[in-house]
């Protein structure tokens, strides 16, 4: 049997508020399946279990601020009988003692019925919707899949009478990003000796691969240089394995088999969310720009899961295709690696000999000294040069 | 269709993309990455969108021609 608990989904996260379930009591789950929408500071993630069977009880009211590891609700492995767990059945917290012939009142009142389809909402309008008092399931969603966005709440909000002024929702969410981030990257530069290494990278042969690709592709197949950096990300991790997994007190640095390099997303207004690409070293080049492209969409419909918030195993940073050139980044925490990626600019170049514009990318890997030394961030970084240069063989 | 119309169309496909703007707060020369912030990610999922709903494939080389609202009316009305 399994006790579904609220689950941490970052290092710095005390709390997490239930605002949905996605199954009831009866349904039968997975490892993997979604199980129940968390808000975070970091917006709203959908849970994941990690058991099998099925689901006897939800035990968590919704609506409620719950610290980690609190009990959400109950699941009984396959031919698994509460009953018949005793011992265990008593380890749950609203427990229904067996041997008492009366039923125990539930302590935790029912609250909205859990529904089998979840109700999906930008993170935005989830929030306006709660100091609206609206209820996300009484809103058209008119977003992509009918998710709810920012205006069908405010569409629906402006025919009903605001009884006191509400704060604005940017600032509140903003507000607790912002903290996330704070206690993360503080947690990352007092406890990671952080190294740096850096090289500049002539992206002309991958810029000239992409635009000769995608001119004959129509705009759902094409590639961005973002997906390209991903790719040589995780097959340079590859091979430098000491670049990718976690470290964690007391046990030290544990290399990750799979690559799961977290892709930063800048949020609009401020903050940033790096939800990983699961199994990226599994995927061709096309496939690492179809999971961007889903990371990117659900990051920012507020539809991320909570394995891509925890399991990331590196972490790439691209700014994008205009903007700086150079970004020394702070590795994500338990992560002992970051790829920092500069905006492409046109500069003069030595190529064979000759003086030649060309548009060159400033790499940075931040590194865990506690883990990796120079010798290996430049194998590191020699490895996905060559990759660039070569984004045929990616 | 009009200019209008196509402008119209242009904020419904900008507002799935990036379900955090508020269409009404979009002004016809907002440019959609210095100010409403869209990445590249964002510009292409835009211009996917346009695709499938309009039938215009926007090539590359052409993505400046939708950096704002009014221009991407101006640049779809010309292509239809």
């Amino acid at each position: 049997m399994g006790i579904f608990t609220m689950p941490s989904l970052g290092a710095d996260m005390e709390a997490g508020k239930l605002v949905e379930w996605t199954v009831k009591p009866g349904d039968t789950v997975k490892r993997g399946d979604i199980v129940a929408v968390v808000e975070t500071q970091k917006g709203a993630i959908e849970i994941e279990t990690f058991d099998e069977g099925t689901v006897t009880e939800l035990t968590a009211e919704l609506g409620r601020e719950l610290p980690v590891g609190a009990p959400l609700a109950v699941i009984l492995k396959p031919g698994e009988d509460m009953r018949r767990d005793p011992i265990e059945a008593e380890a749950i917290p609203p427990a229904r003692p067996v041997s008492t012939p009366q039923p125990v009142p539930d302590p935790i009142p029912r609250s909205a019925p859990a529904t089998g389809t979840a109700v999906m909402a930008s993170p935005a309008a989830r929030v306006r919707a709660h100091e609206l008092g609206l209820d996300l399931r009484d809103i058209r969603g008119t977003g992509p899949g009918g998710v709810v966005v920012l205006g069908d709440v405010d569409g629906l909000s402006a025919a009903v009478p605001r009884s006191t002024p509400t704060p604005t929702s940017d600032g509140t969410r903003l507000g607790e990003m912002r903290k996330a981030i704070a206690a993360a990257m503080t947690r990352a530069k007092q406890t990671i000796p952080h190294f740096y290494l850096s090289e500049t990278i002539d992206v002309d042969p991958a810029i000239r691969f992409l635009e000769e690709r995608n001119a004959s592709l129509s705009p759902d197949k094409r590639i961005l240089l973002g997906a390209l950096f991903v790719r040589a990300t995780t097959l340079a991790a590859g091979k430098v394995p000491v670049m990718n997994g976690h470290f964690n007190e007391p046990d030290g640095f544990q290399p990750s088999e799979v690559i799961n390099p977290g892709v930063a997303v800048a949020l609009r207004g401020g903050g940033l969310v790096a939800p990983a690409l699961m199994d990226a070293m599994s995927m061709t080049l096309e496939e690492t720009m179809e999971g961007m492209r889903d990371l990117v969409a659900r990051a920012r419909a507020g539809r991320l899961r909570s394995s891509e918030m925890t399991k990331g195993t590196i972490t790439v940073s691209s700014l994008g295709e205009t903007g700086a050139e150079e970004m020394t980044g702070v590795i994500f925490p338990p992560q002992v690696a970051l790829v920092g990626l500069g905006a492409p600019h046109l500069r003069p170049w030595v190529v064979d000999g000759e003086i030649v514009p060309r548009h060159v990318v400033t790499l940075t890997v931040s590194a865990d000294h506690r883990v990796s030394d120079g010798r290996q961030v430049a194998r590191f970084i020699s490895a996905f040069e060559k990759l660039v240069q070569s984004p045929e063989e990616l | 269709m009009t200019e209008t119309d196509y402008q119209a169309i242009f904020l419904e496909e900008l507002v799935r993309v990036a379900p955090d703007i508020d269409a009404d707060d979009v002004g016809p020369d907002d440019h959609i990455q210095d100010d409403l912030e869209l990445d590249s990610m964002d510009v292409l999922n835009l211009v996917t969108a346009l695709h499938q709903r309009l039938g215009i494939d926007i090539p590359e080389k052409d993505y400046t021609e939708i950096s704002t609202p009014a221009r991407a009316a101006a640049y779809l009305a010309r292509s239809a």
